[in-house]
């Protein structure tokens, strides 16, 4: 079973210096990242915080902090933050005309519209949307059945690019919640600890993990892992830093992944390199795959990838050595091809023996995150109905599942791009409220974001809480609601929900909030009061109360918030080879939580979906090769989303001491193109195609191909004029993706594959 | 008197910036002053094929005291503290030297 480590002799959780100054330990979350948890020692004067530090007990961060929360401060007290609920008149959407009211206004106001809303259109008329994976995001989904009775919570990424495909493949497919590259994050010793073994190879994937640290994976245990021998194989269209200390780069053409991933299985399968009892014993479908795979040899594949044939042979042998290990980021989701990549790579891991095995890819427990794929609460509560039962919506699908009835089957959100068909034509009916958490979609994950705009601005009334003024809550804002930061209020950091091992930590509040700021769940709590002022329902009093319950769904987890408190951190372990111990299915059986009880090499799940049951390259639909007609115009490709240390996706950009670091919208071009374009190094370039342009900073840097260009997203400047929304459509790189060019099943999209033509701006 | 410096892993500083900031925190110095700045060798693509050349060299300036009130006290300088990939030492530069020589590659040592 899993279990909790709490380290003996820790410092103490709140330190006195001489000078009267506190010492506060706690954990981050929000300010610049996902929920990490990076440790963090806060020092507090009279009330203010004077200096962060990082904190040294902490087992995965052990004192390292990055640039965004090294300037925690910088964002804590900067002028702009929002401190108080406003308000501005619906026709003033855009204009910067707000007015201060106090909480009990503002929450009335929501109150009401919401009960209106209701009573005169349905409880359908109601949405609640929030952004990329943060502390709201774990409550999100919740919130929106809960709180406000509705299934429609919207997550509107094309595709639903972030996650969610790859979740898609690795529990259809291999029936895990989440699989992820071993980094020994679970043991007190960490990679010393005798259960683990150090890689041979990790294949990272389409991903940064330095500058990302994906959802609960400290990028830099690369580095650490890197020190102690593993070697790495990365594919990638660009030569990103770990790239330079790679064994293998495979710098394939962009989208071509699933292709590439095919090769690779190639290789192992026709040189006999491929563990033959585990494939016996644990895998479904390997004969299917193989007759599959003989249709993609690896000098055809070098031919779709532009990828040297003896690379991949290479990188093909590498990953063969047991044990290696698996880092596969966001480029797999941003496809439309991503079920397919995702099912090749894992599969690849699977028939090499590498599942689930000491320094291996690690196979995650359930649950995933909070309201994934768990539609409604299955059992009758006592008292009157709340939320989804009164308005009789349990089992109600939100909106889009009927036309990607797949949705259905991993996360209870709208289909993101029927979302925006839905606000255009009121089919099948109009939205008039929403609620957003920590959500600026125009700046960031929407494509063709004037249209996201415009169909927002049909919703009658829209309420948001967040820290900063954003170009969304100036587009489309009707009450703004100030957020608070981790330093001002409870909450927890795991590592995806204990659905992998690592950090189980305490956000613990170390100052007051500034202003009238309240953190997204009290928030939340106090709509459920009012709503509800005759709840019974366990886990609602407080935040602490709440995040009681949250942690009481954790698998051998026994432990309160207040437990979390007094230790500040502590590690959650879970061990290896659960299938050959019953641990990843529900019915205690050994083997895999899907249908065959394999891994299904053949999925029967894709299959039932009405997708192919064995993975196949897609070629991408707007490249040259598809669309010659279009390379003419638009003779380069455009790929989008890799990450910068000095920002969180549309974060920060505020922030003095980060712009001094990376100060513009930049888009990376080959010198050889550079040169043919008149381009030189730091001129501003217009970026376009068919769909739009975007105005970037040239760098003039050898590391992508020669006729892709690599942009900056999530860009806005908070400098520029608040009516002119931040110049956001100015620099949004999502002004060239295309709206609903998923999958077959509704996942991904063109993020990263479109044409596009670079000039000197005007 | 024993003089200390910095033993930088090229290899593996990874370009962060996170020594830059930490510095400025320690030193209460503006976004614009550095008492560390991580220059950018390349990235160059060698006449070898597919080697590249890309290192991230963190340079002291005047400001760098190698944070004497933190030693004292028996804590490491905020840029060691707080460095994501751990690519910097602190000590005496005669130890620091002799790590320098076992890796053999990739290195720097710095004093202000």
């Amino acid at each position: 079973m899993p279990q909790v480590h709490f380290k003996e002799n820790a410092a103490s959780v709140v330190e006195t210096l001489p000078d009267g100054t506190t010492v506060h330990r706690t954990c981050s979350a929000g300010i610049g990242c996902h929920n990490l948890g990076c440790g963090i020692k806060v020092h507090v004067k009279d009330g203010t915080i004077t200096k962060i530090e990082g904190d040294e007990e902490n087992p995965i961060t052990q004192g390292r902090l990055c640039v965004r929360c090294l300037t925690a401060l910088d964002y804590e007290y900067h002028e702009d933050r929002i401190l108080y609920p406003m308000r501005r008149a619906r026709e003033d959407r855009g204009l910067d005309r707000w007015e201060r009211i106090s909480w009990d206004e503002a929450l009335d106001e929501i109150i009401t519209r919401y009960q209106q809303t209701v009573e005169e259109y349905g409880i359908g008329a109601v949405s609640v949307w929030c952004g990329t994976g943060r502390e709201a995001s774990q409550i999100h989904f919740q919130m929106a059945n809960d709180v406000f009775g509705t299934v429609n919570a919207v997550h509107p990424n094309s595709g639903w690019s972030c996650i969610v495909p790859r979740m898609a493949a690795m529990l259809w497919t291999m029936g895990s919640s989440y699989i992820e590259a071993d980094n020994a994050i679970g043991f007190p010793d960490r990679y010393d600890d005798p259960r683990w073994e150090c890689p041979k190879h990790m294949l990272i994937w389409g991903r940064d993990p330095l500058r990302s640290n994906p959802d609960g994976l400290f990028g830099h245990s690369i580095i650490d892992m890197m020190k102690r021998g593993m070697k790495l194989i990365v594919a990638d269209p660009r030569v990103n830093w770990l790239a330079t200390r790679a064994e293998v780069h495979l710098q394939l053409r962009p989208g071509t992944d699933a292709a590439l991933a095919l090769g690779l299985l190639n290789v192992v399968i026709t040189e006999d390199l491929y563990d033959h009892d585990f494939v016996e014993r644990w895998t479904y479908g390997f004969d299917q795959l193989a007759e599959r795979v003989a249709e993609y040899p690896v000098d055809r594949v070098a031919g779709i990838c532009e990828v040297d044939a003896e690379d991949i042979r290479t990188a093909a042998r590498c990953i063969a050595e047991r044990p290696s290990t698996l880092s596969m980021g966001l480029a797999v989701d941003q496809n439309p091809n991503t079920l397919q990549i995702g099912h090749a790579l894992l599969s690849l891991f699977a028939i090499t023996g590498n599942m689930d095995i000491p320094g291996g890819c690690f196979m995650g427990l359930p649950p995933i995150f909070a309201g994934m794929a768990e539609n409604a609460p299955s059992e009758e509560e006592a008292g009157e109905p709340e939320g989804l039962a009164k308005f009789g919506n349990i089992g109600v699908e939100p909106l889009g599942h009927d036309r990607y009835p797949a949705m259905s089957a991993i996360v209870n959100t709208t289909h993101p791009d029927a979302t925006l068909d839905v606000l255009e034509t009121d089919v099948p009916y109009k939205i008039h409220f929403a609620y957003l958490f920590g959500h600026n979609s125009i700046s960031c994950m929407v494509p063709q974001p004037k249209r996201w705009l415009e169909a927002m601005r049909k919703i009658d009334f829209v309420a948001a809480a967040d820290l900063f003024m954003t170009p969304t809550l100036m587009g489309v804002a009707d009450i703004v609601l100030p957020a608070a930061t981790f330093f001002e209020k409870e909450g927890y950091v795991s590592n995806n929900n204990a659905s992998q091992p690592g950090q189980l930590g305490a956000i613990i509040p170390c100052i007051e909030p500034e202003g009238e700021c309240r953190a997204d769940l009290e928030i939340m709590l106090e709509l459920h009061r009012r709503l509800y002022p005759n709840s019974t329902k366990p886990g609602w009093a407080s935040p602490s109360d709440f995040i009681d319950g949250q942690l009481s769904k954790m698998r051998g987890v026994d432990a309160t918030y207040d437990d979390l408190c007094e230790h500040v951190v502590g590690q959650y372990e879970i061990e290896y080879k659960k299938y050959e111990k019953g641990l990843l299915r529900s019915d205690g059986a050994p083997g895999f939580n899907t249908p065959t009880g394999r891994i299904e090499l053949y999925s029967t799940v894709l299959q039932r979906l009405g997708d192919d049951p064995l993975p196949y390259y897609l070629e991408p639909k707007f490249s040259k090769i598809s669309r010659p007609d279009l390379a003419e115009d638009y003779p380069l490709t455009v790929t989008t989303g890799a990450r910068r240390f000095t920002s969180f996706h549309s974060e920060n950009r505020q922030i003095e001491r980060l712009r001094e670091i990376h100060r513009w919208p930049t888009a990376l071009v080959h010198p050889a193109t550079a040169q043919a374009c008149g381009i030189e190094d730091g001129a501003w370039i217009c970026v376009e195609n068919q769909l739009g342009r975007v105005r970037m900073k040239a760098q003039v840097s050898p590391t992508v191909k020669e006729d892709v260009v690599a942009c900056d997203h999530g860009w806005w400047l908070p400098e520029a004029d608040a009516e002119d929304l931040f110049e956001v459509f100015e620099y949004n790189v999502n002004n060239l993706i295309p709206h609903e060019e998923n999958g077959p099943l509704g996942f991904g999209t063109h993020y990263k594959s479109m044409p596009c033509r670079i000039s000197v701006a005007e | 008197m024993t003089q200390y410096g910095l033993l930088i892993d090229n290899e593996y500083c990874t370009g962060c910036h996170s020594c830059e900031i930490a510095c400025q925190n320690e030193h209460g110095l503006p976004g614009d002053q550095w008492g560390i700045k991580v220059l950018e060798l390349g990235p160059i693509k060698l006449l070898e094929a597919k080697k590249w050349e890309w290192r991230y060299i963190p340079s002291l300036t005047s400001y760098c005291d190698l944070c004497q009130e933190r030693t004292e006290a028996g804590k490491q300088p905020s840029c060691v503290h707080h460095c994501l990939a751990q690519a910097i030492q602190y000590g005496p530069v005669d130890e620091l030297a002799e790590k320098m020589a076992e890796k053999g590659c990739m290195a720097s040592l710095l004093i202000p």
